[in-house]
């Protein structure tokens, strides 16, 4: 991959089908959701719909320059993220900007997007968007902890800061992956993941029901409909982000797209058996049992 | 009595009338930290001022398919004034499961596109109703539910309610009943995204066109005037 041309298609290409398959990811999780309420539940094709009204909405006002600049903010984290994940194994095309450090660049593009939108949603001026922000600030600061250290603790175990070395050591069969191999980071890991992903019981950010959907309660039109492109790549690369650290990585398409709907299914499952928890409840859990995890797997990686 | 008569014996919209004076909305001055002095007009400082404008669709072809998706994903801002709106939450329940046709409730009017005045609209909650009228981003579509909102219904000739919705909002489609069942409801959607397809559903530009009719038959209703005309 000499051309940079060639490459920055591919990427492109890579964004393409990774946003089709988070929208189509979203209506299958609602179809599943809605099921499990004895609904029909939405059409497979409504979020593209929904995409295509919110993008041509007429009307459109700003509250001013951050207000603009937060979902840019967000997409810009959501791509940065995405630009420098190794989807398939062993692929130079589709191993996008990946390169010897990347975990930690990750790290920082996670936060990036959610501070932007803290500052956009506050210039908004609604109540209920900075109370949505302070919960989610504050969430997921304790979701970092355990997070961050079940990163450090596999970065000590394969000596090695660069994702595509991780899934590199991970080839080879179910007991060579992560999960395998050092369950304890990984439960610490897979805990986080349900905070990250922000569906129930850990949902209270947007809590639909009591602060109008939270941060985003003055997006509107293209507003939203970045904000909603932009939640369709993220779930998805961040997915892929838990498959590279714990499930061995994807070596084709069709096993990052079977493995990434299997994690995020994980947090789809316990979201529809458990109800939401308090701002408080959710930070005493991350900070009881995922925190424990995290320190034990340090300690025991030493 | 008729409508008009009944409102006539009000007294008019006078600083006298108004006998709750909003301290909040009163001019004043304050001092910012590094002791600088400034002047607040809370009406004129915190609110938008400009007067609407027109936004007519540009594109005959983009604006078709435009329209198609904006009728497949109706954005649902329930107001529930009146008892009807007791009829609005089943439709999300597995009997009705309005999700089907692309329906769903948006709890705030920036993200809706189809407003819901579900019933008998009181002098108090008109205000309120028109605030959130006008903060949907356009194209924004009305529907009213059930015949207090065509003639008054069964309080037509009450003191505190208003008799025709279309006199303060363009309405898109009616629904009759007292009170319409969830099915009609159905049917009062598909009749708006009858509409929407074929480029009739244009209430936000009405709006804007006669904007100073509808002003004034706001005005003539809701005493106490505090907010600016137009408010988003
Ligand atoms: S039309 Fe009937 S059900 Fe609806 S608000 Fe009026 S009185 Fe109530």
């Amino acid at each position: 991959m000499e051309n940079i041309a060639a490459k920055l298609l591919w990427t492109f290409l890579g964004l393409l089908i990774v946003l089709n398959w988070g929208m189509l990811k979203t209506s299958i999780v609602r179809k599943i959701v809605a099921r499990v309420g004895g609904r029909y539940g939405i059409r497979w094709y409504q979020p593209w719909i929904n995409l295509i009204k919110l993008y041509g909405t007429r009307g459109q006002l700003s509250h001013g320059v951050m207000f603009y600049l937060g979902p840019v903010f967000r997409i810009a984290g959501g791509v940065g993220l995405f630009l420098f994940m190794p989807l398939i194994f062993g692929d130079p095309r589709w191993s996008n900007f990946a390169f010897a450090g990347d975990l930690i660049l990750l790290l920082y593009f996670k936060f990036f997007g959610m501070l932007g939108m803290a500052l956009g949603a506050g210039e908004g001026g609604h109540p209920y968007s900075a109370i949505g922000v302070s919960r989610g600030l504050s969430q997921y600061t304790t979701v970092e902890i355990p997070f961050t250290l079940g990163i450090i603790a596999l970065a000590v175990q394969y000596d090695t800061l660069s994702l595509t070395e991780m899934v590199a050591a991970q080839q080879g069969g179910i007991a060579n992956w992560t999960i395998v191999t050092n369950p304890i980071a990984s439960a610490a890991l897979l805990f986080s993941m349900l905070g990250i992903f922000m569906h129930a019981p850990f949902d209270l950010v947007k809590a639909p029901n009591e602060i109008p959907i939270g941060p985003p309660t003055e997006y509107h039109g293209s507003y939203l409909g970045v904000l909603r492109t932009n939640a369709a790549i993220m779930h998805i690369t961040e997915a892929v982000l838990f498959m590279n650290l714990l499930f061995g990585g994807a070596n084709n398409w069709i096993e990052l797209i079977i493995k990434t709907f299997l994690i995020y299914f994980i947090t789809v499952f316990i979201g529809v058996v458990f109800p939401r928890f308090r701002i408080e409840q959710s930070v005493r859990f991350f900070l009881g049992v995922p925190l424990i995890l995290g320190i034990l797997a340090i300690i025991l990686i030493m | 009595m008729s409508e008009e008569t009944k409102h006539n014996n009000q007294p008019e919209n006078t600083e006298e009338s108004n006998k709750f004076p909003k301290e909040h909305l009163q001019k004043r001055t304050v001092y910012s930290p590094d002791g600088e002095k400034i002047e607040i007009d809370p009406l004129q400082d915190y609110y938008l001022q400009d007067r609407p404008e027109r936004r007519d669709p540009r594109y005959r072809v983009v604006e078709k398919f435009l329209n198609w998706a904006r009728s497949e994903s109706l954005w649902i801002l329930g107001f529930g004034t009146g008892c009807g709106s007791i009829e609005l939450p089943p439709l999300t329940t597995p009997r009705f499961d309005a999700f089907r046709f692309g329906i769903a409730m948006r709890p705030t009017p920036r993200q809706s596109n189809v407003f819901i005045i579900s019933g008998y609209m009181s002098i108090k909650t008109l205000k309120r109703a028109i605030r959130s009228y006008e903060q949907m981003p356009d194209p924004k579509y009305v529907v009213a539910l059930g015949s207090c909102t065509i003639n008054g219904g069964m309080y037509f000739d009450s003191y505190n309610t208003i008799n025709r919705l279309d006199k303060y909002m363009p309405v898109d489609v009616y629904i009759a009943g007292c009170m319409p069942r969830p099915e009609a409801l159905i049917a009062g959607f598909n009749k708006l995204k009858q509409r929407i397809k074929e480029g009739r559903a244009e209430g936000a530009n009405e709006y804007v066109q006669r904007f100073d009719e509808y002003k004034a038959n706001q005005k003539q209703i809701i005493k106490d005037w505090n907010m600016p005309d137009y408010n988003w």
